[in-house]
């Protein structure tokens, strides 16, 4: 048998679809991301420079801005660590463990997102306000919770609890606990095995669930709202300053602010995306056996 | 080392896995613990290696009872069902893993630890994937490393959990042949995991036959095949 009538079959997809509609299935995704990411990403930039650079830069260099971004920052820096640690811990509980109550605590985990951000800023007021007991002896100590950093904290924390377990609990529940077990009949302690094996396995899921929670801690503004007490150069995070700004008519002002918050979360992203390239060998390895 | 397990039951939740079982295993045996799944010869072979603690009975080594040790002080070469080999660890990392996890005072030296593992890697006759990944190697070569991996922290015994399972029919012949010959090469007391008959019957030298939690029968191969105890043992032969 001759090969040639197979030759012109050599580049022949599998698919039937007509390339028309093909290219239009292609361009309804691009319409879709440019009207939903792209558009609104460029306008508030566009807004931010819209007087020019200098007046951008003179309105970040306000104390109030620049004291909006140093609180945004501490607050991530506090919140983004602890809850990568109660994050571990809890998936690690969930699946390398069995014990009655899993379904409920999973379910305890989830409820930061079924909850909206504004009831869970009023049950902290409600909890830690200057007229409740706890709260009451803390003011009274010198440490007020509410109106001030820690409710902001506590608040951010509250919100982006469920990211980084619900990123772990999927990949640790695929990768069962053999390597654990393995670890363990070649003498290895609990701590060892932590580091060495569960670590390294999770360690790319972990860095997503880091980096959406960040992502988050920053952007978060209901729960903040009203913890916050809106002091200006006080308590006023990065999305409460910039709403302030932006109920005043000062748009220069809001929108460079909101251009540096769009770009920590584009800095994020750049940084993932260059970890995900460098890394790429390792990433494909960790999801085979 | 001689392995006694004295009326060992294990329950979980309100499903007995196994009914109280005894059974001795003498130094140096090759033991095979055969049954369909569901008999409870996983369940048998975690707790002797201190993966799982039986809720009656006791375990003793050497006479001394060990029912309570924990799975590091047991110093079992234990190999998996699916091998769990260090995915993100070369071939060498994970042989040198046991040695490199002891405490400071027993932890050989770097370079005595690269001269074992490259003779483990010798007797499992692979001298050169020692910087392989485990997702570079085929299953047989898998199963070869999760064995000298086993044998790197000079284990008292080794378990085996189906360690031809995953593997073609081959593969299992040749690896079968190397089990035997690494076991009366080092003598170690070796139990393991099967609802593969033949392998048993091959393999071993003393089968224990196993169904529903209870064990039916006790004895040498040939022994087994000629006079079955009990008409499980006899139906599931004739498969």
């Amino acid at each position: 048998m001759s090969d040639t009538p197979h030759i012109q079959n050599r580049h022949r997809p599998v698919t039937t679809e007509t390339p028309a509609f093909r290219a239009a299935l292609i361009l309804v995704v691009v319409l879709f991301l440019a009207l939903l990411l792209f558009a609104p990403l460029v306008a508030v930039f566009a807004e931010a420079l819209s007087k020019g650079t200098v007046e951008a830069v003179k309105s970040l260099a306000n104390p109030e801005a620049a004291s909006a971004i140093k609180l945004t920052l501490i607050v991530a820096a506090v919140a983004v660590p602890l809850n990568a640690i109660f994050g571990i811990a809890a998936a690690w509980f969930i699946t390398k463990y069995d014990f009655r109550g899993k379904a409920l605590l999973i379910t305890l985990i989830d409820l930061p997102f079924s909850v909206s951000p504004v009831v869970a800023g009023l049950c902290l007021v409600l909890t830690f306000g200057a007229n409740t007991a706890v709260g009451g002896w803390l003011v009274a100590q010198g440490y007020p919770i509410v109106f001030a950093l820690p409710s902001i904290i506590l608040a951010s924390m509250f919100v982006t609890f469920p990211f980084v377990a619900r990123e772990l609990i999927p990949v640790m529940i695929e990768q069962g606990r053999a390597e654990e077990e393995a670890a363990l009949t070649l003498g290895a302690s609990g701590w060892r095995i932590f580091f060495t094996v569960t670590l390294p396995n999770i360690r790319w899921a972990l860095l997503y669930g880091v980096l959406l929670c960040n992502a988050r801690a920053m952007g978060e503004f209901g729960a903040v709202a009203v913890v916050s007490g809106k002091i200006r150069g006080q308590t006023a995070t990065m999305p409460i300053t910039i709403e302030m700004l932006y109920n005043e008519y000062l748009s220069v002002a809001a929108f460079s602010l909101a251009a540096v918050l769009a770009l920590l979360a584009l800095l994020t992203l750049t940084l993932k995306t260059l970890l995900e390239w460098r890394f790429a060998d390792q990433l494909a390895a960790a999801h085979r056996p | 080392m001689q392995i006694e397990i004295d009326h060992i039951s294990k329950e979980f939740g309100s499903t007995a896995a196994l009914h109280p079982v005894s059974l001795s295993i003498p130094s140096g045996a090759l033991v095979a613990l055969l049954g369909p799944s569901g008999s409870g010869k996983t369940t048998l072979l975690r707790i002797l290696g201190g993966l799982e603690f039986p809720t009656a009975g006791r375990v003793l080594f050497d006479a001394a009872d060990a029912t309570n040790m924990t799975v590091q002080d047991r110093r079992a070469g234990f190999v998996f069902q699916s091998y769990a080999l260090f995915r993100h660890m070369t071939v060498f990392e994970n042989i040198a893993y046991g040695l490199r996890a002891r405490s400071r005072a027993q932890r050989p030296a770097k370079a005595e630890i690269a001269r074992r593992v490259t003779k483990l890697l010798e007797l499992i006759q692979l001298p050169d994937i020692g910087a392989r990944y485990p997702s570079q190697l085929s299953g047989g070569q898998r199963q070869r490393v999760a064995l000298a991996r086993a044998l790197a922290i000079e284990p008292r015994m080794l378990l085996l959990d189906e360690p031809f399972g995953a593997l073609d029919a081959r593969v299992r012949k040749e690896l079968r042949a190397g089990l035997r010959e690494i076991h009366d090469t080092t003598g170690l007391t070796t139990v393991f995991v099967t609802h593969d008959q033949d392998e048993a019957m091959e393999l071993a030298d003393l089968v224990v036959v196993m169904s529903m939690g209870r064990i039916e029968q006790i004895g040498r191969p040939q022994d087994i095949r000629a006079r079955p105890a009990t008409a499980f043992v006899k139906e599931f032969l004739a498969v």
